[in-house]
This record gives structure tokens, C-alpha cells and sequence, in this order.
């Protein structure tokens, strides 16, 4: 299984608690929801996935994302993606500056290819503006298309779309959902909103029952 | 390299503070053989107890010291209690705030213009009491010390106010103050008992800074303090500048003596805090409501005020000295204003602010770069700070000045190491660093560490995501962490004059040095340009994000 990211045996314990364990595969493309109350350990598997579990926690287990076994890389190494319930936007920063962040540095088309991500979620001609001018919607929209550009082999969603009101939910999930598909990304998202694992459409897992 | 910083940050801190302690040490015990004495004997001992004015000394230090802190603790207290969040609260924050990093110097001096029997305020009283020439009054250099604790307490009211404000959010005041309210409490009764224990806990070590600094400050004493005899410390230092090399025995004995006495009054304090806890636990459970609110605000209100107001004349009386020209006794204002005093001392105002900026830059940015490599060394290893960490932090603040410096100097002289600006520099890093890492560790820990992980997981080294996004988005902090080191730098006094061994002449030391000739003008340009030195980088600490970031909403908080 060369493709998509494995989770081989994955436990995370603290002291001699264990929070959370689990055995999967996630196919490119596919969705896997966590959800669970909070407490129940989804913040500390996404701080393992992405390398940022704290000394307190003690982890087994193997994470092997296309191929590449990446248990002991550090974050910017694994190619992991992460969508925040927070865009988190860099402030600093020009949207066009938030999205050529991620990208690998030189070619002649990194303009071109930040206009075409910004074109492809209706933002065309917003590259110069102050992210702290745009609404919630179009922000979720920019966090998106930064952390595509990045070309990761994986996506994490925690909670990333409970700041969202109703309507813009809907879309925004739609669109993320879409565009890992097409990507051919395994995607891990974390949530306590039912109606984000329906949608979602692949299976859910529940922890701390 | 990012691991051995914290190890190099507390060296740097607190080494040379135990360097000196050590170096007072053997000449204490009669050990100095430069001056051709070997030790051990008790001669130091026995020539510190023969100084006649050793009583009264001893009696300043502990008096001025204990109703300094006193004070400006129950300044803070009753404005807090009283005033936070009304209108006249935010007014007189706005107005405290910049006095915390007008030096030390600068505030004694224009006290002294105001309080001196010919200056303002006398003035003032001039046609009332008909007074046709100054009055004959000791009151700059009162024997009793008074003055001196005046304006220590003008400069440590804003200190501890800032460092309440800051306690206040984690005490939960407001929430606490709600409750106590609808109990039927006052503002000043309900602040007291449900609000002041927590903030108390909190600021009980800058508390105890003010008590060590308030009994050991020489260059306000300098300007303020009795002569005949002087505080303790002026003593160490006149005895460390004596020609007679042996007198520096009894300068080293006298240091340990000051810091047994600070000690001392730490242990006294502490066990007033124990006294108060008792006493304060029976009058909270004892459900009193408390009949003198209307007093105690008052109180507070005014006694606030004229803190802040005594600094900000002061400031006003520096700067009309030094434009004056002929100015008569009583008359409130000069016949003339002119830049005849600015102009006069200008070549020697520029060599002292070149000698300062240049101890100040560089200390602020060392301790800067220790800063910061210690924060993010304690984010990279996911760790949440220590309070043994705070200790540290304030532990070369506790140690009073006159019991360490005496012996760095004799210690860094055994070492052949030359006098001037590096061990200056060094010298000032021990007061920089706790400062600089106060203002910014807040700041810096309350950044949202999701950035950071976005930044990773975009691709971006721990490196590139400190250089490009950390520190960018921290700039307006980490300037104004920048400028109290500065600040810090620009207002020391002991540490260039016994460090710097006559070579290193700042602002700070200049103005000092005119303390005991009386030229006003040449007072008031030099600690007006002191003043400037060190609130000019706040200026720049302000300007420079508003104007890097003025496309960039999310910055300006």
C-alpha cells in the first residue's frame, strides 16, 4: 500500500493512560472523521500526525504517508497539510504573500499559478489585499488554496469549519472536500458536527467510548 | 546552539552577581593584598565599625527602604481598589506609563527643583510668607531621609502599578469584583478582600525589588539623600572612589553589610505579609463592608496624582532650567528663554550620548537575542515555563547594587581585565536581561503556537518560521522589549561609574556628577537629555510597526 497515508498501530498514551488507538488506511481522496467529545484525545492524534505531541505524551506506532515512513519527521518535513478551525492567516503578509509562503521557492509561473488558486475560489485580483480585510468565508477560502499550493500528500482538517456561519459552511465544505478529492489527497479531519461526517461521506471513527 | 542559551542567559545574569559577592568576600575579611594587606584579619570589620556614622546609616537605608515600598504599594493599592475602570483610572494610567522609563536621575532632580526652598514651589509660596530670599529650610537632604523616599516613591508607583495591571487579567478581578458587588461591597472593601490576595501573589517579587532597590539606590540618594551621614551605599561608594586603596576593605565590608540589611528587611517584610494575611483572612470572613470608602478613594486619587504630577513638573522645571536665562528669585518663569546652556554643554552632551547609546544598543540587543533564543527554546521543547524560572529572572534584581559591584570591580581588576565600555556593557546586561525578558516573555508566550504549525506544515524550517513569521508578527513586542533595555541601560548609574572606572562617562553619570555643584542648567540639560535618551526609543518602538505594517489591519491590536 504505497499510496495514502497509513496509521500502523498508532497509540498514544499519557503516563500509563491510553488516549487514543488506531489501526488505518486512508486511500487518496478518501476521508476518514474523527470525532469524539472533547477530552477525548482528536487535538493530541492531529499534534501526533503533524509531529507536535508535547513531552508528556508517549507515542507508538508507525505513520507512513505515500510510501515514506515520516513517524520521526519533523513537521516541515512530512508534507502534511493542516486546516485549523482558524484560518490563520499571516497578518504580515499580502494574501498573495500568505499563499507564495508555502510554495517551493523559484520558478518563472509562481505568479501565475497564485492567480490561478485565487481564480479557481473566486478571489481573482485579491493577491495584493490585507487578509484582515476579507470576510470569514473568503479567509477559510485563501487557508484552503495556501495549504494546496504547498502540495501536500496529506490534509488535516481540525474542526475547520465550526467558525463559519451556516451558509458559508456548507460551501467552504464542499470546496475543501472537492479539492481533495481532485488533489488525490487522504484526508483526516477532526470534528464534533455530525453533519461535517455525513458530508464527508467516508468512514467515521469515535474516540473515548 | 538554541540549548546552551538559556545556560548562557542565566550566566550572563546572574555570574557576574556571584562574582561580586565573591569579590567583596576576601577584602572583607582583610585580604586585599594590592593595598598590601593579608588577610584574613578583622581590620575591615574593625575600620567599618569605628565609622561613626554607621548607625544612622544603617538606620537610613532600612527606614527609606521599607517606607518607600510601603508607600508606592499603598498608592497602587488604593487606585487599583479604587479607580480601575473608571474614566479618571484610564487617564491616570495613560499618564503613569511613560513615567516608568523616565530614569531614576532625572525624576530625583526635578523634585528637587520643585521642593528646594528656592525652587517652584517655594516659589509659589513666596508673596504668601513673604519670603524676599529662600528660605532657610533643610529640605533637599533632610536628615530624615524624606525627600529621598519621595521621589523613590514617584518613580516605583508606576513600576508596580504596570506590574498590577498585568497580574490583574489572571486574578480574575473582574469576575471576583462582580461577586464581591452584588454582596453589597464597595469598590475599595471588595477589591481588598476578594482581589488584592491573588494580585498580591503576583506581584510579590517585583514588590521585593522595590524594597532591595528602594534600600541600596545611590544615585538618588546622591541627589536627594542626607549628607551628614550618607545612606550606606553613597558611603560604599565614596569609600571604593578613597585614594587610600584600603578603604576598599571597608567599602567590601560594607557591601556584605548592605546585603545582610537587605535580606533582613526581605525577612521583615515577609513576615509583615504573613502578619496581614492573618489579620486581612479575619476581617474578609468577618463580612465588614467597610465605612471609609469615600476616604480611601479619595486617598488613592490623590496621592496617585501627585506622583504622577511631581514627575511630570519635575520634568517641566528640568526643562525651563535649561533654557533659562536670568532667572531671580521668587519670579516663576525666567526673564529669558535662550540655548545658551544647550549650546555651552553640547561637546560634552554629545560624548556622553554616544558612550550611552552605545552601552545601551549593544547591551539591549544581546540581551534581545538571549531573549528570544531562550523563548523559543522553550517553545521548540514544548515546554510550559518554570516559576523557577521567575525566580531567576528577578534574582539579580534582589541583589542590592552596592553589594556586588564593589567586589566585580575588585574581582574583574584581580583578572587584569581592563576597565571601559565591554565590561560595562556586561555589567548592565545583569539589569537588561531580567527587563527585556519581563516585557517580552508575556507577549511572546500568548502567541497563537498554531502559526507555527501551519508555518511547518506549509514547509517552513523551525528557522524560517521564527525569522518570517514569528518574529514579524511580534515586531511591535519585541521593539518595546528593545527600548526597556534600552531604557533600563540609559537610567544605570553604579554600574558604569564602578564598572566603567571613570572611562565610560554617560548621560546618566554626568548628570550625577553635577548633583553636588548646583549648576541648574547644566542639571537640567543633562538630565532633560537623559530623560530623551531613554523614552526616544519608545517613540521609535511605536512608529516603526505603524509604519512597516500601515497596510496591515490584523497588526494593530
Amino acid at each position: 500500500m504505497a499510496e495514502g497515508l497509513t496509521l500502523d498501530s498508532v497509540a498514544v498514551r499519557q503516563g500509563g493512560d491510553m488516549l487514543v488507538q488506531l489501526d488505518a488506511h486512508i486511500a487518496p481522496g478518501e476521508v476518514l472523521t474523527v470525532m469524539g467529545p472533547s477530552g477525548s484525545g482528536k487535538s493530541t492524534l492531529l499534534a501526533f500526525l503533524t509531529g507536535n505531541l508535547a513531552p508528556a505524551f508517549q507515542a507508538t506506532g508507525r505513520v507512513v504517508l505515500a510510501g515514506r515512513d515520516i513517524t520521526h519527521l519533523p513537521t516541515h518535513e512530512r508534507r502534511i497539510g493542516i486546516l485549523f478551525q482558524d484560518d490563520l492567516l499571516f497578518p504580515h503578509l499580502s494574501v498573495a504573500g500568505n499563499l507564495g509562503f508555502g510554495m517551493r521557492p523559484g520558478g518563472s509561473d509562481r505568479r501565475a499559478r497564485i492567480d490561478a488558486a485565487l481564480e479557481e475560489v473566486g478571489l481573482a485580483g485579491f493577491g495584493p489585499r490585507d487578509p484582515a480585510t476579507l470576510s470569514g468565508g473568503q479567509r477559510a477560502r485563501v487557508a484552503l488554496m495556501r495549504t494546496l499550493l504547498a502540495q501536500p500528500s496529506a490534509l488535516l482538517l481540525d474542526e475547520p469549519f465550526s467558525r463559519l456561519d451556516a451558509a458559508r459552511r456548507a460551501t467552504t465544505r464542499d470546496m475543501v472536500f472537492a479539492s481533495a478529492r481532485r488533489h488525490d489527497l487522504p484526508v483526516v479531519m477532526v470534528t464534533h458536527d455530525a453533519e461535517d461526517a455525513k458530508s464527508a461521506g467516508g468512514r467515521t471513527i469515535t474516540l473515548g467510548d | 546552539m538554541l540549548r546552551v542559551l538559556p545556560a548562557l542567559t542565566v550566566l550572563a545574569m546572574l555570574g557576574p552577581v556571584a562574582a561580586g559577592l565573591m569579590g567583596a568576600v576576601l577584602p572583607a575579611m582583610g585580604h586585599l593584598p594590592a593595598a598590601g594587606f593579608q588577610g584574613p584579619s578583622i581590620v575591615a570589620v574593625e575600620r567599618l565599625l569605628a565609622w561613626p556614622g554607621l548607625s544612622a546609616a544603617c538606620r537610613l537605608s532600612v527606614t527609606t527602604g521599607l517606607l518607600a515600598t510601603f508607600m508606592s504599594l499603598l498608592i497602587v493599592t488604593l487606585i487599583v481598589a479604587g479607580w480601575s475602570g473608571t474614566r479618571a483610572f484610564a487617564w491616570l494610567e495613560r499618564l503613569l506609563s511613560p513615567l516608568l522609563s523616565v530614569p531614576h536621575a532625572a525624576a530625583a532632580f526635578g523634585l528637587a527643583f520643585l521642593i528646594a526652598p528656592s525652587g517652584w514651589l517655594a516659589r509659589i509660596a513666596a508673596p504668601l510668607a513673604g519670603w524676599e530670599r529662600p528660605p532657610d529650610l533643610l529640605i533637599v537632604g533632610d536628615p530624615w531621609g524624606l525627600s529621598m523616599t519621595a521621589g523613590l516613591i514617584a518613580k516605583e508607583v508606576p513600576f508596580l502599578l504596570l506590574m498590577t495591571l498585568a497580574a490583574l487579567p489572571q486574578s480574575q478581578a473582574g469576575p471576583s469584583m462582580e461577586v464581591a458587588r452584588s454582596l453589597g461591597y464597595g469598590r475599595v472593601a471588595g477589591w481588598l478582600k476578594a482581589v488584592f490576595p491573588r494580585v498580591y501573589a503576583q506581584i510579590r517579587l517585583p514588590v521585593y525589588v522595590v524594597l532591595a532597590y528602594s534600600m541600596s539606590v545611590v544615585d538618588v540618594a546622591l541627589i536627594l539623600g542626607p549628607t551628614t551621614p550618607g545612606t550606606l551605599s553613597v558611603q560604599i561608594v565614596r569609600w571604593m572612589g578613597a585614594p587610600d586603596l584600603g578603604m576598599r576593605m571597608v567599602a567590601a565590608a560594607a557591601a556584605l553589610l548592605q546585603f545582610a540589611l537587605v535580606i533582613g528587611a526581605l525577612a521583615f517584610w515577609r513576615l509583615g505579609e504573613w502578619a496581614v494575611t492573618r489579620l486581612g483572612r479575619r476581617w474578609a470572613e468577618g463580612g465588614g463592608r467597610g465605612a471609609a470608602e469615600p476616604v480611601l478613594r479619595g486617598a488613592g486619587l490623590t496621592l496617585a496624582g501627585i506622583s504622577a504630577g511631581v514627575v511630570l513638573l519635575g520634568l517641566v522645571g528640568l526643562a525651563m532650567w535649561s533654557f533659562a536665562g536670568p532667572w531671580r528669585y521668587p519670579d516663576l518663569t525666567p526673564d529669558a528663554l535662550t540655548l545658551r546652556s544647550w549650546s555651552r554643554h553640547f561637546p560634552g552632551l554629545r560624548d556622553a550620548a554616544r558612550d550611552t547609546f552605545v552601552v545601551a544598543g549593544v547591551a539591549a540587543i544581546i540581551a534581545l537575542a538571549l531573549t528570544v533564543g531562550c523563548l523559543e527554546a522553550e517553545h521548540r521543547a514544548r515546554r510550559p515555563p518554570s516559576r523557577a524560572a521567575t525566580w531567576l529572572l528577578y534574582l539579580p534584581l534582589l541583589v542590592p547594587q552596592t553589594a556586588f559591584l564593589p567586589g566585580l570591580q575588585s574581582f574583574l581588576l584581580s583578572l587584569g581585565a581592563d576597565v571601559g565600555r565591554v565590561p560595562v556593557i556586561g555589567a548592565h546586561l545583569v539589569f537588561v536581561l531580567p527587563y527585556v525578558f519581563l516585557s517580552l516573555g508575556d507577549p511572546w508566550r500568548a502567541w497563537d503556537p498554531r502559526y507555527a504549525t501551519v508555518a511547518a506544515a506549509l514547509g517552513a524550517t523551525p528557522g524560517r518560521a521564527l525569522l518570517r513569521v514569528r518574529l514579524p508578527m511580534l515586531l511591535r513586542p519585541v521593539l518595546t522589549a528593545a527600548a526597556v533595555g534600552v531604557a533600563v541601560s540609559v537610567g544605570q548609574y553604579l554600574p558604569t561609574l564602578l564598572i566603567g572606572g571613570g572611562r565610560v562617562a554617560t548621560l546618566t553619570t554626568e548628570a550625577v556628577a553635577l548633583a553636588s555643584g548646583g549648576d541648574r542648567r547644566a542639571i537640567g540639560v543633562f538630565s532633560l537629555a537623559q530623560t530623551g535618551a531613554a523614552l526616544f526609543p519608545f517613540a521609535l518602538a511605536v512608529a516603526l510597526p505603524a509604519l512597516i505594517f500601515r497596510n496591515r489591519r490584523g497588526l494593530h491590536g
